[in-house]
């Protein structure tokens, strides 16, 4: 889905004229027109987004709407696993379905630093019209803006995203009861340790790749053997444990994690080992955690790993009713901690 | 993670338990000195496997926690510094000093980056000659042969714009210090086993004889500290009192001779204040005057730092052992991890950050 590896195609360029980003492509100008005519249309084009007026305006069915909006700004703009362009169609397409909805159309607005290499964008563009084909959604209003050189890093884009809510479904992260089984979707970190590896260049965590990927396909296979999932949220920045405390929070109950249950891939144990960071803190992309009442948790684990992307779902823990609005794990030692929130970003250790 | 593995496995663990239980017949009063120890006591939860006769206490051991305010203020006023590029490893970024930190200098202007190893900041001299490159070279003696190196390497190069904010500390004066207190209570030690990677065991020998105690350079995996805490045990309960190494897989007698080489070509031994403990005699290192122009502190003098220190923070007592994290009043109270009153709730292996991240629900 995101095997697309941007050195081994060349690509004329499509403006001609220019490498890099003019101010003149944000100016609403020739340049802006052809910005999108030429770079933008060819790869999200559908009959709402070629229509190109100030909104768009689409069928929608009667009943619950989903909506979402996330801007994405990811230093470096490509990292193993991914880049900017399909997590910023991939992180709004999850939050979209992570209330249970389906998701149907997307916005995406851009603000480009002038002197960004057209190559580039094109890069990016080519790996969201891949995200947006395997997400099966569309994109059907945008935006541009051209800011001056050091005005923003290189490129930031935001995503807006709506999607229909299934009658009989109703997720909240405020819907947790004891006895609730917490269900993982599959090994968590990754995506945070990529991008952290990639950055600081430490090249014996090479094969630490990002999770990126569309949930919507994944959800909809949960939905289909029980719409009675209680709450679910992708991990993203904060990672696990912050997801859970929220959960813990806003539910007013305890959550028991088993250690030894939540799984970590070895090469992503090892460069958190080496960075003194806990993967319970690191962000994820393509994963997902959901609390559904017990009598209905084998059944959505064994469809979740009748998906690609839930091949690995496993319960990493149980609701309780004592130790409100706290996530304790017990250790594999048999100890208990708690699992607190982050107080801000996590800091590598010194020693 | 094989290696690892193995020093985390549960059937091991549960075995050294046993062998604890079984050796204590009177109760024990035991220090980790360092804050890896403390925090993978708490994450592991250990010390509620422990019996209830041996009580570990935690000791001054992380470098975070006892760099004097002053020395966060002259970081932050000299990263104030238009030409001053300032950079440290991450977890020194938070720490509170009188008025600001690190991160606040960042977010007003100061050009305060976070990097993995003091070479990446010799690269940044050399990528930036018209800035000056200052690297806040924290640590005990597992971190100053690394710091020394990058020094050197800027020596090297020739590069006239790097240097170094030094306030590396040394643990066996402090275990001194504390074995010399009135109030100690502690019986025997784990002694840091990074530290003891670069320096050996043999500065330890003395301390164990005239103090009559049992250290034991320990490992900071769950395995290695069950381990340690029955070496230990066993020579308290025989009245042995010796240097024991657990932590065999990396830590020799003599240490690394390179590394230490290192530390002499660079650093020189002076008194040193530890937060919230005091001055500690011959237990600090201090660039040596003929590297004087890769010392930051006399590169950039800063005058007139007026250091200011809550009033109610006891962390102090919490580094010497004489109060656990949740006998300090202010513990989860005034001071949290988000309103941190005193270094030690600040620092990712501080007492009172592990206490309350890992085990507030028992104590708060
Ligand atoms: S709990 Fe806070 S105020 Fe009390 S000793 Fe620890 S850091 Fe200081």
């Amino acid at each position: 889905m995101h095997n697309l590896n941007p050195e081994d195609f060349s690509c004329p360029l499509p403006i001609m004229e220019y490498e890099t980003i003019q101010l003149a492509h944000g100016s609403g100008g020739r340049l802006s027109a052809e910005l999108v005519s030429r770079l933008f249309l060819p790869r999200f084009g559908n009959e709402t987004l070629n229509r190109l007026e100030d909104q768009a305006v689409v069928d929608f069915s009667q009943g619950r709407l989903a909506l979402t909006t996330d801007s994405f700004v990811v230093d470096p703009l490509f990292f193993p696993g991914g880049d900017i362009g399909d997590l910023a169609i991939n992180g709004t397409v999850n939050d979209v379905c992570m209330s249970g909805a389906t998701p149907l159309y997307l916005a995406a607005a851009f603000i480009i630093e002038e002197g960004l290499p057209l190559s580039i964008l094109h890069r990016v563009l080519l790996s969201m019209e891949n995200a947006v084909k395997g997400a099966g959604v569309q994109i059907v209003t945008g935006d541009t803006k051209v800011v001056n050189r050091g005005c923003c890093d290189k490129l930031f884009i935001t995503t807006t995203g709506v999607g229909r809510v299934p009658e009989g479904v109703n997720i909240s992260a405020a819907k947790l009861e004891a006895g609730d089984k917490v269900i993982l979707s599959g090994t968590i970190a990754d995506h945070g340790m990529a991008i952290l590896t990639s950055r600081e260049g430490l090249s014996f965590a090479s094969r630490v790749q990002s999770d990126t990927a569309p949930l919507n396909g994944l959800v909809a296979e949960m939905l289909r053997v029980s719409p009675l999932i209680h709450a679910m949220r992708d991990p993203t920045r904060g990672g696990l444990a912050t997801t859970l405390n929220e959960f813990a929070a806003s539910s007013r109950v305890g959550i028991m994690l088993e250690e030894a249950a939540v799984p970590v891939r070895p090469e992503v144990r090892g460069a958190c080992e080496v960075l003194g960071i806990d993967p319970m803190y690191v962000a994820n992309e393509g994963k997902l955690v959901a609390v559904v009442p017990a009598q209905v948790a084998d059944k959505i684990v064994a469809a979740m790993r009748s998906h690609p992307l839930g091949r690995e779902a496993v319960i990493i823990g149980e609701v309780v009713a004592d130790k409100q609005g706290l996530v304790v794990m017990r250790t594999t030692l048999g100890a208990q901690r708690i699992v607190d929130m982050p107080v801000g970003e996590q800091l590598p250790r010194i020693c | 993670m094989k290696f690892v593995d193995e020093y985390r496995d549960p059937a091991l663990a549960g075995q050294l338990l046993a062998e604890i239980r079984q050796t204590v017949t009177r109760p024990w009063v035991i220090m980790e000195i360092c804050g890896g120890h403390t925090h993978a006591i708490m994450k592991n939860g250990l010390d509620q496997l422990l019996p209830a006769q041996l009580e570990l206490v935690h000791g001054p051991g992380c470098p975070v926690c006892v760099t004097p305010v002053e020395t966060i203020d002259r970081a932050v006023a000299i990263a104030a510094r238009p030409e001053v590029i300032f950079t440290s490893f991450g977890d020194m970024l938070r720490v509170p000093g009188s008025a600001s930190s690190l991160f606040m200098a960042k977010s007003t202007g100061a050009d305060v980056r976070m990097v993995y190893s003091p070479l990446e900041a010799v690269a940044l001299a050399r990528q930036h000659p018209e800035r000056e490159v200052v690297f806040f070279a924290v640590g005990f003696e597992t971190t100053a042969p690394g710091n020394g190196m990058a020094l050197l390497q800027a020596k090297r190069e020739g590069l006239t714009n790097f240097s170094l904010l030094a306030s590396h500390v040394l643990v066996p004066p402090a275990i001194r210090a504390l074995l010399s207190s009135p109030t100690n209570r502690v019986q025997g030690y784990l002694a840091p086993g990074h530290v003891c990677t670069v320096m050996g065991w043999q500065e330890y020998e003395s301390l164990a004889e005239e103090f009559r105690v049992p250290i034991v350079p320990t490992g900071f995996e769950p395995v290695d500290i069950l381990a340690g805490l029955l070496m230990a045990l066993r020579q308290l309960e025989a009245g042995r009192y010796v240097v024991e190494n657990q932590y065999g897989r990396s830590v020799s007698r003599e240490g690394n001779r390179a590394a230490q080489r290192v530390m002499a070509e660079v650093f020189t031994v002076r008194d040193r204040a530890w937060r919230g403990i005091g001055v500690l005699p011959a237990s600090g290192l201090v660039i040596r005057d003929d590297l004087a122009g890769y010392d930051a502190e006399r590169k950039f003098a800063v005058e007139s730092i007026r250091v200011r220190e809550s009033e109610l923070c006891q962390s102090g007592s919490v580094l010497q052992g004489l109060i656990k994290p949740d006998g300090c009043p202010a513990f989860g109270r005034e001071c949290t991890p988000e309103h941190p009153l005193g270094a030690t709730m600040v620092s990712g292996e501080g007492a009172c950050a592990a206490y309350y991240r890992y085990h507030r629900t028992s104590h708060a």
